[in-house]
């Protein structure tokens, strides 16, 4: 009995950490693939070298990103049967057709135009290669988009019947499961969540240069565009995520309690907890810093209206708070960091000191990583506060599991640990020292740009090679 | 009668799909597996970039074949997956591997042998493990209430260890057929010694493992050489003396693209072989398509989805091949 817990516990640990480290690259190749497409049009329709330069700057380090993605994503759809049978044998006739669409409508259309766009330059007219990029940029949003559906059907199950086996089935029309009551929330604050980790990727690499050379051009475009993006998409982005709380409030009250910490019901409007040290245990939150009544301002936009507390749901239906409840924290306060950033921002170009304030630029250095840490910390909020089901109230986690074996569980864990900190620590590592370097400014104008870059065609690649023999 | 075409339908497209996945990766993977034998430089990159664009689009078949088989068979998605799930996991991990180093080589050139080798050991190990869960399926697993209920080594048997060396040699030889075709110089004079061995080898694996399969249990063996079945059971090794003659000859001849297309023949006609054994099975003589399969609405909505999609998929994905056409060369492609 003892055995086959931990072999859930190391199982779920399993799927955690492969879906955490699958999901650092979507959520920055999303972003980026739409940049190249931004870039590469902005070239064509100008004809300014600088969009050019970008774009075979930045494809170099999406190839790496990419390519990191996919080999992260194939794992993932085993992930499932592995060590989720029996939840892959009841879920599988709603969200298996949805994750087919998945391959049939995006990683196919990603793919057969990935070769063109990484390494056709040459070889299609420009307009074929503007396309095969808008195509692999579509397919990431494609992506994202059936995901994103059978995640949300996972979290609010909605269209669905149960048939004699026990499986979930189409109880008629698929558009009520794919257009389940969170997606659309959770679609929008992902996808928006992928372009604010670009740009601030982009930001910082270009504030970086900036310190060293203000007068590189390359430089100043992209910190100018990402600048614009953090502006412009924080607001938004906090107005989802607002909007996609009050959703999560009326499909999956107790996450949103544990998120706001709320063990008690408050009967006279909630409060606001800023910090604190929730516990399970003991169903309180220790040293709170709570601002009284703002809690029920927020979600139900009256201070003094009613809110339940998790005492009002069986105990054993809890999602463990304090995950919940800092992971929260944390996606939170740093989009608000970005809000500070972008406006920030907004001053220096208004001043016309874009380039020039240095403590903005290492401002935005600092917050370059923080898309990432951002997103994982939202899909830990929405996955760990989904707990303890699998499919929300009706499939419970520890009845979704494989018959395992924690031996073989853990032995692959710790292969994976092992496989992914070394291949993608690499990748990561050849990413940085791609970013280090500053855009180039006197490449070929066009129509020799976009060209082969050193490395990642094939041409360029072998000629090197073959001059260092001769 | 409405349910049992559409199952059967699903079953000839993920068929379709793991054979398209077969042949496509099973050509670079077995560039993977015979890069230690191409010196340094240029062979090696000219073999590398002779796959470089399309890896990625060859590999998504087995995304299909895999997320497939989750929607319209999710039974046997459940019970093939825990059964085998050692050789999946490093089946996995050899293609993460496998899959960065395409760019990584390139990126680290003071690295560029460490991961010369992480390519080719993690293709090497993606064949031999795809290879065992083949014959780990064809030996039967032991499933109970729906549900697997073996151990954790019940794969591990004489006969995997066959089906695993049996791809990782037919892999071989479709990457060496394959550079035949792409490449010039010295890398196509390496690739093709390399084929004629290759070619022998997979017959005699094919012919083994064909001859081991019909001990396996008696069902198989009636499948085979039960009259009248047996007729036309009888035309695939014929087929397949052909197209090994032919493949001979071709190489004999220094033809560039028939010997690929022959391998591919031979590649064709061991998996009719494997379809014939199988049939109506998806887990041998537990499990059988219908048993497996997911309701009719789901199976239908796909359906419609792949009718219209898989023909548009096939037709970029040749027009991706196609605009990277001829001979890779000495300087990339020309
Ligand atoms: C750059 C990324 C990013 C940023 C700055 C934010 N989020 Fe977020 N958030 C995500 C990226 C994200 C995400 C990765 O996209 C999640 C995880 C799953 C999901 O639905 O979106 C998420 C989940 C998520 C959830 C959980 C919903 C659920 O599962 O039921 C809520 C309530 C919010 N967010 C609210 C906010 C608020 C109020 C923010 C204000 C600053 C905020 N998010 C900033
Ligand atoms: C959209 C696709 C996704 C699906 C279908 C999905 C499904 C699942 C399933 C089946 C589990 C196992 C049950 C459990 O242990 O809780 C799980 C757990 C988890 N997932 Fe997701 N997930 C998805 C995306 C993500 C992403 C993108 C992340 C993070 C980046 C994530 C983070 C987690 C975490 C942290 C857990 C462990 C939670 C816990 O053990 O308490 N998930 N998810
Ligand atoms: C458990 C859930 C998930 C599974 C099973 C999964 C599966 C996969 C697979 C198989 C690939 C490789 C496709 C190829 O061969 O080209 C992939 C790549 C990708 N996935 Fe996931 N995925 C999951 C979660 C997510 C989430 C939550 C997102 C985004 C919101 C996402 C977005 C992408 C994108 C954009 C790619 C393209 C490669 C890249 O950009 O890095 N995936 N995924």
């Amino acid at each position: 009995m003892f055995e086959n817990l931990d072999a859930v516990i190391l199982a779920r640990a399993q799927f955690a950490f492969t879906v955490s480290f699958h999901f650092i690259f979507p959520a920055f190749s999303i972003g980026t693939a739409s940049y190249l497409m931004v870039l590469e049009g902005l070239w064509l329709k100008t004809g300014n070298g600088v969009y050019a330069n970008l774009y075979r700057y930045w494809i170099k380090i999406f190839a790496i990103a990419f390519g990191m993605g996919v080999v992260s994503g194939v794992v993932m759809s085993y992930q499932f049967g592995t060590n989720w049978s029996v939840f892959s044998t009841k879920a599988g006739p709603v969200i298996g057709p949805l994750m087919a669409y998945e391959v049939l409508t995006a990683f196919f259309l990603e793919a057969g135009f990935l070769g063109v766009m990484l390494f056709g330059m040459n070889k299609v007219g420009k307009r074929l290669h503007f396309f095969a990029t808008c195509m692999v940029a579509l397919g990431t949003l494609i992506s994202a988009t059936w995901i994103i559906s059978v995640n949300s059907w996972m979290q609010t199950p909605a269209g669905y019947a149960i048939n004699e086996k026990g499986q979930f089935v189409p109880a008629g029309s698929w558009l009520p499961i794919i257009f389940n009551p969170s997606f659309p929330y959770r679609l929008v604050h992902t996808v928006i969540g992928a372009y604010l980790t670009t740009a601030m990727v982009v930001g910082a690499v270009g504030a970086w240069h900036l310190l060293r050379d203000r007068a590189n051009p390359g430089a100043r475009k992209m910190f100018s565009m990402a600048m614009w993006m953090a502006a412009l998409l924080t607001p938004i982005q906090i107005f989802v995520g607002d909007a996609h709380g009050l959703n999560t409030l009326e499909h999956q009250p107790a996450k949103v309690l544990a998120m706001e910490g709320h063990y008690e019901p408050s009967p006279n409007g909630a409060s606001l907890i800023l910090f604190g040290l929730p516990s399970n245990e003991t169903a309180e939150v220790h040293y709170k810093i709570e601002v009284p009544h703002l809690g029920s301002l927020i979600l139900k936009h009256d201070p003094n209206a009613p809110l339940p507390g998790l005492s009002d749901f069986p105990r054993d239906q809890w999602p463990p708070v304090p995950i919940v409840f800092w992971s929260f924290r944390i996606m939170v306060g740093l989009g608000f960091a970005m809000l500070g950033l972008g406006l920030w921002s907004l001053l220096a170009r208004w001043r016309g000191a874009l380039y020039d304030w240095s403590w903005l630029h290492r401002a935005s250095i600092a917050l370059g990583p923080s898309g990432f840490v951002a997103v994982l910390a939202g899909w830990v909020t929405t996955e760990v506060g989904r707990q303890p089901f699998t499919v929300y109230g009706l499939l419970r986690t520890s009845e979704s599991h494989s018959p395992l074996d924690a031996a073989a569980v853990a032995t692959s864990l710790i292969a994976f640990i092992v496989v992914y900190f070394s291949a993608f620590g690499a990748g990561t590592y050849y990413m940085l020292r791609m970013m280090a370097k500053p855009p180039q400014a006197g490449e070929p104008e066009p129509p020799k740009i976009p060209q082969r870059a050193a490395g990642i065609t094939p041409a360029a690649a072998v000629a090197t090679s073959t001059e260092r023999k001769a | 009668m409405a349910d049992i075409d559409l199952t059967t339908i699903w079953a000839g497209i993920i068929g379709f799909a793991v054979f398209a996945y077969v042949v496509m990766d099973g050509f670079d993977l077995g560039i993977g597996i015979l890069f230690p034998t191409f010196s340094v430089g240029e062979e090696r990159d000219q073999s590398m970039n002779s796959i470089a664009p399309v890896w990625d689009g060859n590999e998504t078949w087995l995304v299909l074949g895999g997320g497939g088989l989750f929607a319209a068979f999710p039974l046997a998605y459940a019970i093939i997956l825990p059964a085998t799930y050692p050789l999946i996991i490093a089946m996995l991990l050899g293609l993460v591997f496998r899959g960065v180093a395409f760019e990584f080589r390139w990126r680290d050139p003071r690295h560029r042998a460490f991961w010369d080798v992480a390519f080719s050991l993690g293709s090497v190990l993606a064949a031999f493990t795809q290879g065992m869960t083949l014959g780990a399926i064809l030996q039967g697993v032991h499933v109970e209430n729906d549900a697997y209920a073996g151990g954790w080594l019940d794969w591990l048997s004489p006969f995997s260890l066959l089906t695993g060396a049996a791809v990782v040699v037919g892999y071989a030889l479709l990457g060496a057929t394959w550079l035949i075709w792409k490449t010039e110089g010295s890398t196509q004079q390496r690739a093709r010694r390399l084929a004629l061995p290759l070619g022998v080898a997979t017959l005699l694996v094919l012919g083994a493992v064909s001859a081991a399969t019909p001990f396996l249990t008696y069902d198989y063996w009636r499948r085979w050489f039960a009259m009248p079945g047996v007729l036309l059971t009888a035309q695939v090794p014929l087929l397949v003396a052909i197209c090994a003659v032919t493949f001979f000859w071709s190489l004999k001849r220094g033809a560039e693209r028939l010997p690929f297309m022959t391998a591919l023949g031979l590649f064709f006609l061991g998996f009719v072989g494997l379809g014939i054994s199988i049939y109506p099975y998806v887990v041998p003589r537990a499990v059988t398509i219908w048993d497996a399969a997911a309701p009719p609405q789901s199976q239908l909505f796909m359906l419609v989805g792949a009718a219209v999609i898989i023909p548009i998929i096939l037709a970029y994905t040749g027009w991706a091949y196609w605009v990277f056409r001829g001979k890779v060369g000495t300087h990339g492609y020309h």
